[in-house]
């Protein structure tokens, strides 16, 4: 019975973006999209194209480089102290934080009529703000910085779960014994064994950075955009044959995504080449320096995203508040009353189809797990790359076919279809959050349950799964944080019509109205962040009388 | 249990209704009752919380005629026209998923000429009768007639906004403003073209500077250079003038009202004559906020409604579109502190109470009066709008 479901998990998540592909291929070619003449040269001879191309590489390679950087530094210099424990704990909660929320608070701090200028404005008594270039510039140094601030929280958690499956202490302890420094040691000797497990988790980072919208609108430059901004114009113009531009450069995007990734992959041995004379060479580093750099920036960064949220919970409740005023004129609960309502009946919605994607892909996902235990089906790491194929593609290269394609065919745009493509994006997390658990699960239990009778069936359901609870509710509040936080695919598969708390506050950010970005953003945050509470609360309940389990 | 249900519930929703043939408009008892029990889902751009609400409110009016209204909030107008393009390629041509547009001059154009559109409908609503055909814009859509293929239901005019508190005396030209840039650097900025006030912009400058402004009413032909050679001079001067050096541009209009917030800038564009007192109700504008229109007028059009040709509901969707047209919803629309949106009803054709009612609605502090909104400049043909948006764009969009 377990059997089909790798199979069926594989057509779950290959199949989307092969229909998805295909929809975007066909009207770049002058298919599917009527009066779309040549869309391919348009898409070239677009004026904008080099610049956007490079901004959106530059930015892209840039935040990676800065965020993989950064978390390195972190735990290399940090890790087991209590300035560590600090900046954890401060930064995981910023992983449930939508992108755009994060991305608007940061707008409002860092910007010249922002908070943080308007501290010497009130004190030096400007009436005007400077006329700087900071959000926006056309390097987009600012996107980058945004998205650094806003993927180290990710990539800091993925390693700190690579390191246990390193034996990271005995081999820091050898480091050190030879005489490396806490930094260096670090780097030559668990860097490897992490960056191998961290690898995939890197290679998405740096897809999302290069293509994605919703930081790019905010933060990236407009004269021109990125190409990813470019293209959901291109998706939205007056005029419909450009449909078919907006294809092809989704394309052209997608060229360049695998192009960087190669280039990247290339890095990697370049690096490791270097990493591997350095070790030889047995210098170290300016160890000071490399644990003081990575705790500042790492702080600035957390800070700075810590701010923009409480900027935007004082802009829910702000009244009139003009430059340079530090905070606003009064407080008022307007906002809340003007938006709060249908919030709630949105954020209920929100969930359902949170719940509904990640038990879907919860089940695939223990069946794929058990299969794998029965029958030996194992998941090698070709697999693991099938698994990251959504996350791999540029979102504006495949869904936008994902949505004309099923169209042509004359299914228009559902609950049912976004409910898939929720599917197709929380699947790859769930999986990665419990498959580790799943095999660390020590299988003595299994073999002595059996031994006393027990059915396979009976294992998994009395034994397995109740011991893994603690990891199973976190894969739930993964995949449940993931599906919250998918805009282009409800938009694009749901027609406008299916609507989420992620839709509305984008929406409303064309608008830029800082108050219901604040209460929609928070909002937005808390449906994240609920079920990450939950999954920590729920096991301690359920084994206030098992010691054991507790730290399961 | 319950979760399983509402889901159920949920997925029920999406299933589409089954399609119902298009009423005959003219029948307005028949379109009344094939219209209760209808879902409406309107396609409007979601953008500005003002609007919203105003929506929800239409929503409360429709639900006493039967019709259950539901806003499709829009990032772009253009998203709509997209959906019921693909559908009829894909030959869904009844029980679509738009059922009422509120729609743009050029989206209108291109769907109109494209047989995208019901109607005509619009002379048939029962509302009709009052809205202001003789002085009005309201059978005009950019020059194309609309023809009873979509249903006004709001005038707009271009007003300039600025803070009082900086500006003393705002530059009323196009001359006048390259003149108060210069003495101004970085406070001047107008939304980024294609953004339609920013489109916007350029036709009024382009208006302000031409001598023929006849020409424009026809469609761009080969002298398109020689007609627009004297708006990229100006804007040539102007750009290094403008906020961030024409480096960086504001999205959108609400955008722009922000930047006059944060002290940023200190002029900005408006389409709808009430939007900067509906700000400051709301504190997203400082009180020192007013408005003005250049000397020699500022262009206007009327806001519209259209139906797509193979929508769900029709039937619903026209008793929306004659309910946006009552004396009660237009006077709402127009009251400040909700829309402040100018009525495309004629006074005379009103009843007592009703006029009386528009009579005493205080237009708000920053709300010039019909006079003082003066000339009203007729729209470009819809060809001008794409092909400056365009030049703008290769011009100074994509390169610094």
């Amino acid at each position: 019975m377990l059997r089909p479901l790798p199979l069926l998990t594989t057509l779950v998540l290959a199949g989307p973006v092969l229909v998805g592909l295909i929809g975007a291929v066909l009207p770049a070619f002058g298919y599917l999209v009527p009066g779309a003449d040549m869309p391919f040269s348009r898409a070239l001879d677009w004026p904008g194209l080099t610049r956007a191309l490079g901004v959106s590489v530059f930015s892209g390679v840039l935040s990676t480089l800065g965020a993989l950087g950064l978390a390195t530094l972190i735990l290399a210099g940090w890790h087991g102290t209590r300035p560590f424990a600090w900046l954890e704990r401060a930064l995981s909660p910023l992983l449930a934080v939508p992108h755009a929320a994060a991305a608007l608070g940061l707008a409002f701090v860092v910007a010249p009529s922002g908070w943080l200028m308007r501290a010497p404005a009130t004190l030096l008594g400007w009436e005007r703000p400077p006329d700087l270039l900071i959000l926006g510039d056309p390097f987009g140094l600012s996107l980058a910085a945004g998205l650094v601030a806003k993927e180290l929280p990710f990539l800091l958690l993925m390693m700190l779960a690579a390191l246990g499956q390193v034996q990271a202490g005995s081999r820091l302890a050898v480091a050190r014994s030879l005489g490396q420094g806490r930094v260096a040691g670090w780097l030559k000797t668990i860097f490897p064994g992490v960056y191998a497990q961290v690898r995939l988790p890197v290679l998405v980072v740096l897809v999302f950075g290069v293509t994605n919208v919703d930081v790019a609108v905010i933060l990236g430059p407009t004269t021109p955009s990125t190409l990813s901004v470019q293209i959901t114009r291109w998706m939205t113009d007056p005029d419909l044959s450009t449909r078919a531009v907006a294809a092809a450069g989704g394309l052209i995007l997608f060229a360049a995504t695998l192009a960087v990734l190669a280039a990247w992959i290339a890095g990697e041995h370049v690096l490791a080449r270097l990493g591997r004379a350095w070790v030889w060479s047995g210098h170290g580093l300016p160890e000071r320096a490399a644990r003081g750099t990575g705790l500042g920036l790492a702080t600035v960064s957390a800070v700075m995203v810590l701010l923009g949220l409480a900027a935007l919970a004082v802009w829910s409740v702000a009244a009139r508040w003009t430059f340079p005023d530090l905070l606003p004129e009064g407080l008022t609960l307007r906002s809340w009353n003007r938006f709060g309502p249908e919030m709630l009946a949105t954020a209920g919605d929100t969930m359902l189809l949170a719940v509904a994607a990640t038990l879907v892909s919860l089940v695939l996902v223990i069946g794929c797990l058990e299969a794998e235990v029965r029958h030996g089906l194992t998941a090698g790491q070709r697999a693991l790359w099938l698994l990251y194929l959504p996350l791999l593609i540029p979102q504006v290269t495949f869904l936008p076919g994902l949505q004309l394609l099923p169209l042509s065919l004359g299914i228009g745009p559902s609950l049912w279809l976004v409910l898939l493509g929720h599917v197709v994006f929380v699947l790859p997390y769930v999986f990665l959050s419990l498959s580790g658990p799943f095999h660390a699960w020590d299988p003595r239990f299994a073999q002595v349950a059996t031994g006393l009778g027990a059915s396979r069936n009976r294992v998994l359901w009395r034994l397995r799964l109740p011991m893994l609870i603690g990891p199973i509710l976190t894969a739930v509040a993964v995949g449940m944080a993931v599906s919250v936080g998918q805009y282009l695919t409800t938009l694009l598969l749901g027609g406008g019509r299916v609507t989420t708390m992620v839709t509305e506050a984008v929406a409303l950010a064309s608008g830029g109205n800082r108050r219901a970005i604040g209460v929609w953003g928070l909002g937005q945050a808390l449906a994240a962040l609920l079920p990450f509470a939950l999954a920590l609360l729920l096991p301690a309940i359920l084994y206030r009388n098992r010691r054991g389990m507790r730290h399961g | 249990m319950r979760l399983a249900l509402s889901l159920l519930a949920a997925l029920a929703l999406s299933a589409p209704a089954t399609a119902q043939t298009a009423p005959d408009p003219t029948d307005w008892a028949a379109v009344s009752t094939a219209a209760r029990g209808q879902t409406v889902y309107w396609h409007a751009w979601g953008g500005s919380t003002a609007t919203n609400d105003f929506i929800a409110w239409i929503g409360e009016q429709a639900a006493e005629e039967g019709v259950d209204l539901r806003h499709v909030k829009l990032t772009d107008t253009a998203d709509a026209v997209g959906v019921v393009l693909n559908e009829l390629q894909s030959g869904i041509e009844s029980g679509g998923s738009v059922d009422l547009i509120w729609i743009n001059g050029a989206n209108f154009a291109s769907m109109k000429e494209a047989g995208l559109l019901f109607g005509p409908f619009a002379q048939h609503l029962p509302n009709w009768r009052y809205v202001d055909t003789e002085d009005k814009t309201v059978e005009t859509d950019f020059t194309v007639p609309t023809q009873g293929y979509e249903s006004p239901w709001a005038m707009a005019q271009l007003v300039f906004v600025y803070d009082s508190a900086d500006v003393e005396t705002p530059p009323a030209s196009a001359a006048k403003l390259l003149q108060w840039a210069h003495e101004n650097p970085g406070r001047f900025t107008f939304p980024q073209p294609p953004d339609f006030l920013g489109t916007t912009f350029l036709k009024q400058m382009l208006i302000e500077l031409t001598d023929d402004t006849a020409r424009l009413q026809d469609p761009v032909g080969d002298d398109y250079e020689e007609v627009t050679g004297i708006l990229w001079d100006y804007l040539d001067q102007l750009e290094p003038l403008l906020w961030r050096q024409g480096r960086a541009y504001p999205e959108t209009g609400p955008r722009q009202f922000q930047l006059i917030n944060d002290g940023e800038v200190d002029i900005a564009l408006s389409f709808s004559p009430g939007e900067a007192t509906t700000a400051i109700e709301n504190f997203e504008l400082p009180e020192s906020v007013r408005t003005y229109v250049l000397e020699g007028g500022t262009l206007g059009n009327a806001s519209f409604v259209a139906i797509p040709v193979n929508a769900n509901a029709h039937a619903g969707a026209m008793v929306v579109a004659d309910i946006l047209l009552s004396p009660a919803a237009q006077l709402r629309a127009q009251t400040p502190d909700i829309l402040g949106y100018g009525t495309v009803l004629d006074m005379e054709k009103l009843s007592e109470e009703d006029r009386a009612a528009f009579a005493e609605l205080d237009l708000g502090i920053a709300t010039l009066s019909p006079e003082e909104l003066g000339t009203v400049l007729p729209e470009p043909h819809p060809t001008w709008a794409t092909r400056l948006a365009a030049d703008w764009v290769a011009r100074y969009g994509v390169a610094d």
